[in-house]
């Protein structure tokens, strides 16, 4: 399509392509762990211009797919309990243990999505005599809107309002990957949108514990290939590195205001993740100083038993350790119309990429 | 998970709605016109083809950049009729409005209707008006349905494909669908983005005119340029090859569809065409096509090949290859 910039411009991506397939290594096994690479590189085709010894692997990147089961049960629980209960569309077709909030949507419950959660407070104004709680899932990205919304709805006493934090924080997942033993990765591809906010100074304490080349990358085609030639030329050096190939929108110390927002709301706490289980510091809750925002505080949501669903690998896909087509269900039983997991859902999950883009 | 409620999705266009289509809608009513998948049904009546279409418009906002819903009405099944090579000439006008809906508003639409109609050259000859408690309904919904005649030498059908066909597109795609979600949710950080809401039934009857290897014409609208050649390709038993390059994207709606983590390959699209042409034709096609004003940037997008039937392949601007699927349900926003 017809861009102008420089990253935009084929020509030199064609040569940096050029280039990592002259640079010929054996086998390399690269992870991105954000659901927008994923897709990304699917879209460029990416993958068919690498050399065979490339492997990119899809880590826990996918908010909607890392979100743990209990909290998927958490959410379509709240929606039954006659609130309006607001999200972000993805969410709507998650399968949880008994149904899904677009199933208990189309059977009356007051579901809706929204792109912001600002849409949420909005509705919170216009409604008065109801609750409306935003299901707020996902990483740094977009906890600090989530978090202004809050600060907002404080502010302009809208009482109504409150928010499910089920958000997650990228560093310490990657932390608990290279603990996993089943983790065999030769460099990181860190996440582009995420790092705006948090910096690239944020991977520092995980890059001095784990010495492994990794770099910050952007999401067109020639971002995508300028960051995995700059992993290959670390590895083929043997010389690690935490690099920002993003630039252009991520600094060292990141979107302070965005950060301050996010601190001033939320407090990190124990999250369990979809596939990598219970991460400490991982998940965000909301302080006790806005404890009347917190729908987990606001309101008794029932426990029920969690179950993930059967046959689904969405657990080892988030970490690399199958990709979708060696999933026995991908194809057959689980498909975007009828996703069994997570990962077949969202739209930046692995699953759906692969069904989308892969061609066996 | 199947499910036994209409969803949404069932109605964005992609393979939901194709399914609820042909497993549910088709069979019942039995009729050669429907299993065609095309745009309008054309039929013999006493001696002259007909081409017959409706549709139903809901938009929100209902007013936006480069256009509104009554323009929507109009140009969708202008367009849809053209599509299956009729010339339009009469279209009905049903009107579903909420009550309390304010009188000026309508007015308006109506107006922009009689515009919209005027520039097309068709007329509206037949209506209804419903109104509906507060509530039922947002704001207002149109139908519009529409007749034509197909000029006796066009036979156009999605399943006319066939190896070797040039694929014209009349223009950039995206414009629509972008202008009207980054309206909805506030997003006005473009504000060059516009709606490409167009009467193309000039631009066919020129096209029909100057060449006769025109085999199909889709109007990309809901599901995009994605879902139109993933049809087409399937219907006509044909593979299907794009190249990324050759594809016109308005900076505005690549930012835009960057910015939302969307594949503008999927999104509506009001005014633009794709025409599939035997090559010898091709390049006059093209000239009739960028001769109208609504298909200045028309350009040759891809072809058809016999390999890999009721596939859509493209060729990536970094010389990569991938296959473009029909799309399973609505595009949502990224939020990674
Ligand atoms: S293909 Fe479906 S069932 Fe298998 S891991 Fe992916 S989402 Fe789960």
């Amino acid at each position: 399509m017809k861009y102008r910039e420089e990253y935009r411009n084929p020509e030199i991506t064609k040569g940096l392509i050029r280039k990592i397939n002259e640079m010929g290594r054996p086998e390399i096994r690269l992870m991105e762990v954000c659901g927008t690479h994923t897709m990304a590189i699917f879209r460029s085709g990416v993958r068919s211009v690498l050399p065979e010894t490339v492997s990119l692997l899809s880590g826990p990147g996918c908010p909607v797919c890392v979100t743990s089961q209990k909290e998927i049960d958490s959410i379509i629980e709240l929606s039954g309990m006659g609130v309006i209960l607001t999200t972000f569309g993805d969410l709507i077709r998650v399968p949880g243990t008994e149904t899904s909030l677009q199933r208990e949507r189309a059977g009356g419950c007051d579901v809706r999505i929204v792109y912001s959660a600002f849409d949420a407070v909005e509705i919170a104004k216009k409604n008065p005599d109801r609750d409306v709680v935003f299901a707020g899932v996902g990483f740094e990205t977009t906890a600090p809107t989530i978090a202004a919304s809050i600060l907002t709805a404080a502010q302009q006493n809208v009482s109504n309002f409150s928010v499910f934090s089920a958000h997650k924080l990228v560093p310490p997942a990657l932390f608990t990957l290279m603990a996993s033993e089943h983790i065999n990765i030769d460099g990181f591809l860190l996440p582009g949108h995420v790092s705006v906010i948090i910096g690239e100074d944020a991977y520092r304490p995980f890059f001095d514990a784990h010495p492994i080349p990794c770099v910050i990358a952007g999401f067109e085609p020639g971002d995508l290939a300028h960051s995995i030639y700059m992993l290959i030329v670390q590895i083929a050096n043997g010389a690690p590195d935490l690099e920002n190939a993003y630039p252009r929108a991520v600094t060292k110390t990141g979107n302070t205001k965005a950060q301050t927002v996010m601190d001033r709301i939320f407090i990190p706490r124990d999250s369990e993740w979809r596939g990598l289980g219970e991460i400490p510091g991982s998940g965000l809750k909301i302080r006790n100083s806005f404890e009347s925002f917190d729908a987990e505080v606001r309101f008794n949501i029932p426990q029920t038993e969690s179950r993930e669903p059967k046959g689904c690998a969405c657990g080892k896909i988030l970490t690399g350790v199958l990709t979708p087509p060696q999933c026995p269900l991908y194809k057959k039983s689980c498909s975007p119309e009828n996703p069994v997991g997570p990962c077949m859902v969202s739209s930046e999950g692995t699953c759906a990429a692969y069904f989308k883009y892969y061609d066996e | 998970m199947t499910t036994d409620k209409i969803l949404l999705d069932h109605g964005g266009g992609g393979k939901m709605s194709h399914r609820l289509i042909s497993e549910m809608v088709a069979p019942l009513f039995k009729t050669p016109h429907l299993e065609g998948m095309n745009d309008g049904a054309v039929f013999d009546a006493g001696g002259r083809r007909i081409a017959f279409s409706t549709d139903s418009y809901t938009v929100d906002p209902i007013r936006f950049p480069g256009g509104d819903i009554g323009e929507l009405a109009v140009n969708g099944t202008v367009n849809d009729i053209a599509m299956c090579g009729g010339e339009p000439a009469f279209l009905s006008l049903g009107l579903i409005i909420e009550e309390g809906f304010p009188l000026s508003d309508l007015e308006d639409i109506l107006k922009s209707i009689a515009r919209s109609a005027e520039r097309a050259g068709v007329s509206i000859v037949t209506g209804d008006t419903k109104v509906v408690p507060n509530g039922a309904a947002d704001k207002i919904y149109i139908n519009t349905s529409g007749v034509g005649w197909v000029p006796d030498h066009v036979f156009l059908d999605a399943r006319n494909a066939r190896a070797g066909d040039l694929i014209i597109l009349s223009g950039s795609i995206a414009d629509h669908g972008m202008t009207v979600l980054t309206l909805r949710e506030g997003l006005t950080f473009s504000s060059s983005l516009k709606s490409d809401t167009a009467p193309l039934n000039h631009m066919v009857k020129r096209l029909l005119s100057s060449v006769g290897g025109v085999h199909v014409l889709r109007d990309p609208t809901r599901g995009g340029l994605g879902t139109a050649l993933n049809e087409i390709a399937l219907q006509s038993k044909v593979g299907v090859e794009i190249n990324e390059a050759d594809i016109p994207v308005r900076p505005e709606a690549a930012g835009a569809c960057e910015l939302l983590g969307f594949d503008p390959l999927y999104v509506a699209n009001e005014g633009k065409l794709i025409a599939f042409v035997s090559p010898d034709d091709a390049d006059k096609a093209l000239q009739a096509v960028r001769n109208d004003e609504f298909g200045k940037s028309a350009a040759v997008i891809g072809r058809v090949v016999s390999e890999r039937p009721g596939k859509v392949y493209m060729k990536t601007t970094i010389g990569g290859t991938r296959i473009v699927d029909m799309l399973a349900g609505e595009q949502l926003p990224r939020i990674c």
